[in-house]
């Protein structure tokens, strides 16, 4: 007898995800510190940022006293501090990397300029927090806190000036037209320096008061380059320079300032050493730079998703509304859904919603990354200091490291010693930190344009719910400052090379595999042959020659590079948005207040994660079938070509000889028709020879995305029924 | 110098207001759709006692302020999130429901329960405080019910000022507070309401009526003129 299985109650999203949701999914659900810190940025979001924004304050390129007045709010809302050691007036201990991405996070959600602005202070100051002296921090990174009530003192604010003017200092940071010379150099005191720099699109600038600038040795007495600590009241020139003409990005301040200086050479960040008459600098600039860089650009990729979550509710309350005037009467599904009813409006707010969903789970697992690698790294310097390791001496030692953590990965087992753990985290975020920075924006400002589409005409004016206008203007800046989308592809391409990393991605692609036969629905399968693909094309690549012979992996070639680096970030994404999803399922059972939500919750990000995979898989396969065949000549229809060809007429003579001919030369080889020289295309048909994996691979991933559809209508008939807020908590 | 206080705020936690609260039946009684997953908030009316409580304690050397809540403890804990970093208060947490369908003589009960047993209370130096929104679903009837509990039968409703702002965030006050919050949360003592002799014989919103104008370079004189011609319409 056949029974029918028991109709299982339909789950699905009943609730847009709140805190408890994004705590478990961003591992931050027992630290309340970071919540806290959350809330308190939220708060000055949605609050007087949002006032402002909305009251047209972004409309000025102006330092305006209204713009200034959030500087106060920053402070206040203990978004200042966080950046600080408890020691130094700060409320959060160990690495600020988690908790600085939440404020970008929360900030951006309402406005990414008021991010950059409160996050620029950082940035000044990272420089000295990340290379300074005992001293230099405690006088400048402890003169950031905010000033108490009674406490006279100046705070300080700061500003990082790396980017010069045309044609100076830009994406290529190596060579500096800022300059330091010794002014004067009495015996047995400290040398005074002379610093000339000019500044280009430098953060804070309009109210400024220390400065961490990049500068070149003019002098055969000053080694190399370094970078400076700059006060307003230094004696000489301080001037702010004229307010950037910025389209995006308002509520912060950007001027083009000049700088001709003379300072103690106590303000070389890091220190110095003199040997033979010769100051040397503890660090060259791009040293302290890539150090800060690193950091600080996880964060910036964390805008972009944040403003891609935050157009779902102002776009789903839009489409509903759409038609409610008229004839539309409550219950009938013109007036309950408006434009909801239609199909393409609800899978393209899907897509928007699963970038926003992957790149904050890329985004948070680079911060959370850097978070576990801070101290490593700090262990590792003690450890050089120790032993006296540097320059030669010090990149063998890493190189060990790199070794013994090699082996333990592909021996499955953990690595305790610190240093072998730092070369393994290192190799990841060297990875991580980029593909955030390069896909979150770059990817991100397209799906924002999506966004600004599906509000129609409001999308593009200033009185859009969401602001969604601005965020998708303000998103080609986050694609741009602290490097461009060119200067993250060019690391990638390097780091994505390295042994470790590759083998640890090796064992991702074993792992999305195992993910897919628990859960299949994650579409973690297809991601899983995509990372093959991807890894076959990088192998085959780093040896292959393009039809002239000339190499295809070569750092010239960023026609190769760049594109692998690109589809290596769409993996990542949707890699680690499936590990969340798990992660969600696995933990919110604990969390009572998810219980009513929560299997809805995961099978609707569960329908995200195969959209996103799918949409992965897709990218990948493109790019690695343009660079896997495009390097290739097509033949041509030459002699030896023509020679092979058969021709029709031959055939058909052939058939009454060898019956089947005809239909099976056709199917393997090119025929010409009876009066054709050969058959109209551009020449005899491809033989992959070579290739034959990668094609096979190439027709396989095609295969595994089945099914990714039906997920996305799944997703999109939730959109149709999730409640949501009766208004925005932010105005518009 | 007057004597220090011993200052109890009573604060129920409400759905964020800006939240779609639709009202359906469960197997318990009525409820909010999707409540449990809903944002919570401090109710407004008792998150003003408290700064109330907080400003009178600052400006009383030696006061104290708890705060009394009940509530699912991971809401609460949620919520804690924002009210703890306002001003100093040690928090009492009970495990219970919170909905806006409870019994408020019984959440009463608790509440005056749970403060009786503060360690060290004196009835001399005591002022309760509440709100009036969360557990009688806008009656106001609980803080009344709380006092009796508590033999405090001179009481006066009502009497918030309500001039002072809402304090500055403090992050350090939040971790202050937090030493005591997430310890009070860990140990929240479960407690049913049976909902004895409770019943609802229908549950509708309030009616409320939105007219949403954006107006940008209008004083307030006008605005408020404006407002005043609406309501008499
Ligand atoms: C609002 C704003 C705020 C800023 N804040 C600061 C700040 O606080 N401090 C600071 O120091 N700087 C700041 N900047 C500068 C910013 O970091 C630079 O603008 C950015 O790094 C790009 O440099 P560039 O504008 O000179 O572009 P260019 O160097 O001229 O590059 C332009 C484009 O050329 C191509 N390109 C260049 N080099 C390569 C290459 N090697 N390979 C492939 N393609 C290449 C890329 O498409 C690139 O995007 C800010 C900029 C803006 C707009």
């Amino acid at each position: 007898m056949v029974t029918l299985a028991e109709p299982k109650p339909a789950v699905s999203l009943q609730t847009l995800p709140g805190d408890d949701v994004r705590q478990i999914m961003w591992r931050f659900a027992d630290r309340y510190e970071l919540q806290m810190l959350m809330q308190g940025a939220r708060a000055v979001a949605r609050g007087p940022v949002a006032r402002l924004v909305a009251a047209g304050g972004r409309n000025s390129h102006d330092w305006t006293p209204e713009k200034n007045t959030l500087l106060q709010h920053y402070d206040d809302s203990g978004i200042t501090a966080a950046f600080l050691e408890p020691e130094y007036g700060g409320f959060i201990a160990g690495p600020k990397n988690l908790a600085l991405a939440l404020v970008a996070f929360e900030l951006a959600w309402v406005d990414a300029g008021a991010a950059t602005g409160s996050l620029a202070s950082n940035l000044g100051l990272a420089p000295i927090h990340e290379r300074g002296t005992p001293e230099q921090r405690a006088k400048y990174v402890g003169g950031a806190v905010p000033v108490k009530p009674g406490e006279d003192r100046k705070q300080i604010r700061a500003a990082f000036a790396l980017t010069e003017p045309i044609p100076f200092v830009g994406v290529e940071t190596g060579m500096l037209a800022g300059r330091v010379r010794i002014a004067e150099w009495k015996d047995g005191s400290e040398p005074l320096l002379h610093v000339d720099k000019r500044g280009r699109f430098i953060t804070n600038m309009g109210f400024a008061n220390v400065v961490t600038a990049a500068v070149e040795s003019d002098d055969a007495k000053i080694k190399g380059s370094c970078m400076v600590i700059l006060e307003e009241g230094d004696p000489g020139i301080w001037d702010r320079g004229t307010p950037t003409k910025k389209l995006v990005h308002q509520l912060s301040s950007t001027n083009d300032p000049v700088f001709n200086l003379k300072v103690p050479a106590s303000r070389i960040v890091g220190g110095y050493t003199v040997k033979d008459g010769v100051i040397i600098p503890n660090y060259s600039h791009s040293e302290i730079i890539e150090a800060v860089f690193r950091r600080t650009r996880v964060t910036v990729g964390l805008m972009t998703s944040a403003k891609l979550l935050s157009a779902v509710e102002p776009i789903m309350l839009y489409h509903r509304r759409r038609f409610r005037g008229g004839q539309g009467a409550p219950g009938t599904p013109r007036y309950e859904l408006g434009i909801q009813q239609k199909e393409d409006a609800l899978h393209r707010l899907v897509d928007i919603w699963a970038t926003g969903e992957a790149s904050s789970s890329l985004g948070f697992e680079a911060a959370r990354m850097f978070d576990v690698l801070d101290p490593l790294e700090q262990e590792k310097d003690r450890i050089f200091a120790e032993k006296k390791l540097t320059g030669r001496a010090a990149t063998k030692e890493l190189a060990k490291a790199q070794d013994e953590a090699l082996k333990l990965i592909n021996a499955h087992q953990p690595i305790e010693n610190p240093l072998a753990r730092f070369a393994q985290l290192d190799s990841l975020a060297g990875v991580l930190c980029p593909a955030c920075k390069l896909w979150n924006t770059g990817h991100g400002a397209n799906m924002m344009r999506e966004a600004v589409s599906l509000m129609g005409g409001y999308g593009v004016t200033e009185d859009c719910p969401g602001f969604l206008g601005q965020k998708w203007m303000d998103a080609q800046l986050e694609a741009t400052y602290e490097g461009p989308e060119a200067v993250q592809r060019l690391q990638l391409s390097i780091t994505m090379t390295s042994e470790l990393f590759l083998t640890q991605f090796k064992q991702w692609i074993a792992e999305m595999k195992r993910i897919s036969s628990e859960r299949p629905g994650t579409g973690a399968c297809a991601l899983g042959t995509a990372m093959k693909l991807w890894l076959w094309t990088l192998q085959h690549v780093q040896t292959a020659t393009d039809a002239d012979g000339a190499k295809l992996y070569h750092k010239s070639r960023q026609g190769v590079t760049f594109p692998l680096a690109d589809a290596l970030c769409w993996l990542l994404a949707a890699r680690q948005f499936i590990l969340d999803t798990i992660e969600l399922e696995t933990k919110g059972a604990e969390n009572p207040a998810l219980a009513d939500g929560l299997a809805g919750t995961v099978a609707f990000f569960t329908d995200l994660c195969h959209v996103q995979a799918a949409r992965a898989a897709g990218e990948v396969g493109r790019i690695a079938t343009e660079i896997g065949h495009g390097y290739n000549r097509h033949p041509a229809w030459d002699d030896a070509s023509c020679h092979a060809c058969y021709c029709a007429e031959e055939l058909t003579n052939l058939e009454g000889v060898i019956p089947g001919i005809d239909g099976s030369a056709r199917a393997y080889s090119d025929v010409t028709e009876n009066g054709e020289a050969h058959a109209r295309k551009a020449g005899p048909c491809v033989k992959c020879t070579g290739l034959e994996p990668f094609v096979a691979l190439r027709a396989k991933l095609d295969t595994c995305i089945t099914g990714c559809r039906l997920a996305k209508d799944r997703a999109a008939e939730s959109l149709t029924k999730v409640m949501t807020r009766e208004a925005l908590d932010y105005p518009a | 110098m007057s004597t220090a206080y011993q200052i109890i705020v009573c604060a129920g936690i409400v759905p964020d207001p800006l939240q779609t609260l639709e009202p359906v039946a469960s197997p318990t009684g009525p409820a909010l759709k999707n409540e449990m997953m809903l944002p919570a908030v401090l109710d407004p009316w008792a998150g003003h006692a408290l700064y109330e409580a907080a400003n009178l304690a600052k400006n009383t050397p030696g006061s104290k302020v708890w705060l009394v809540s009940l509530g699912p403890k991971a809401k609460l804990q949620q919520v804690m999130m924002t009210v703890a970093q306002r001003v100093p208060f040690e928090l009492i947490a009970l495990d219970g429901p919170a909905s806006g369908f409870t019994e408020a003589a019984e959440v009463a009960a608790a509440l005056a329960e749970a403060i009786q047993t503060i360690p060290g209370l004196d009835k001399s130096k005591l002022l309760v405080f509440g709100g009036w929104e969360s557990a009688s679903r806008g009656a106001g009837a609980t803080m009344q019910m709380v006092g009796e509990r508590l033999g405090i039968v001179d009481q006066f409703q009502g009497v918030d000022q309500g001039n002072l702002p809402e304090p500055k965030n403090n992050p350090q006050v939040g971790m202050t507070n937090m030493r005591t919050v997430m310890p009070a949360l860990q140990k929240a003592k479960p407690t049913k309401l049976a909902g004895e002799g409770l019943t609802f014989a229908s549950v509708t919103l309030p009616k409320q009526m939105r007219e949403t104008k954006i107006v940008k370079d209008k004083s307030a004189d006008d605005i408020a003129k404006e407002i005043v011609e609406w309501i008499k319409k």
